[in-house]
């Protein structure tokens, strides 16, 4: 993965380390919202809000768009799927892989009892 | 072979750095410590499908180091690698880890631990992440708490692999 995109795979887990933040993009997830808007459920000011969009749109996780004289926030969904892309596959690996082993000990056991049952037949006991 | 319990996997946050995953295998623990640290043997298991380990160079003694090189079908490769810290066989290794590519910032030192309980080894993997940030971004997604219809699709396609390996099992 190049330097860049690793940057941005930084900034995107910094963003989503705080549970108000979250918040903030599963609210966006249900569509476009405006700052007001977004302030409403939290008891934090506009300010405070506004200052944790900030993080989230420097993540590139939540862009904003003039509208008149609103200016709704809206979910970047890139970021986040190439972030959780990784997540899911770092997972996967672990699972698939400890299934494999499974299946490796279960030989192991096999053979090691060939052995002794070998062993035993060929009279060295 | 007859149908395998397969035993779950857990990935859970711990302390403020870590990630500890847990899972337990019907072996005793000779087996599975050294499943991790023979060569020969960890280039038949530590690989998703899809993908192999082309390179597994070990030297297990503090102050060695290790380096996994894993090749997919489609000719993607990625690789790891780090140096001993601690090993007390069987029980134990500590090492350092650090993804070529990475994903989340800086590096991290792996805590593999092998408990065994009555013919059961309970293997704990402690994962401690550069920072509490990188920690979280691994723990609290959304995909870690489970990516239930993809896993249901991937568990049947292992159960295939499963018995297809089972066939054509011991020499």
């Amino acid at each position: 993965m190049p330097l860049s995109s690793m940057q941005r795979l930084d900034s995107t887990f910094a963003a989503l380390a705080d549970p108000t933040r979250r918040a903030i993009l599963a609210r966006l997830a249900g569509g476009e919202a405006t700052v007001n808007e977004l302030a409403e459920p939290f008891a934090m000011s506009q300010p405070a809000i506004s200052k944790h969009l900030k993080v989230l749109e420097r993540a590139g996780l939540v862009s904003r768009r003039r509208d008149a004289q609103r200016r709704p926030c809206r979910l970047e969904a890139r970021p986040l799927a190439e972030a959780t892309g990784w997540l899911e596959s770092y997972r996967r690996f672990w699972e698939a892989s400890y299934q494999n082993l499974d299946a490796l000990l279960e030989q192991i056991k096999f053979e090691e009892k060939e052995k002794k049952a070998h062993k035993k037949k060929g009279g060295t006991r | 072979m007859t149908a395998r319990n397969r035993e779950t996997l857990s990935i859970a946050a711990a302390g403020e750095r870590d990630v500890l995953i847990t899972r337990r295998f019907d072996a005793p623990r000779r087996l599975v410590y050294d499943a991790h640290t023979k060569p020969e043997l960890l280039r038949r298991w530590l690989c998703p499908p899809g993908w192999r380990l082309a390179v597994c160079e070990i030297d297990l003694r503090v102050g060695g180091s290790y380096r996994y090189v894993w090749q997919s079908d489609d000719g993607t490769s990625m690789g790891s690698g780090g140096v001993y810290q601690e090993i007390v066989a069987p029980e134990k290794i500590v090492a350092s880890e650090k993804f070529d590519d990475a994903w989340y910032p800086g590096e991290a030192v792996t805590t593999h631990t092998f408990e065994e309980r009555g013919g059961w080894t309970l293997l704990s993997l402690r994962i401690r992440y550069e920072s509490e940030a990188a920690r979280d971004g691994v723990i609290r997604s959304p995909m870690a708490s489970g990516v239930a219809a993809g896993y249901d699709q991937l568990e049947e396609m292992l159960a295939t692999d499963a018995a297809a390996n089972a066939n054509v099992s011991a020499p």
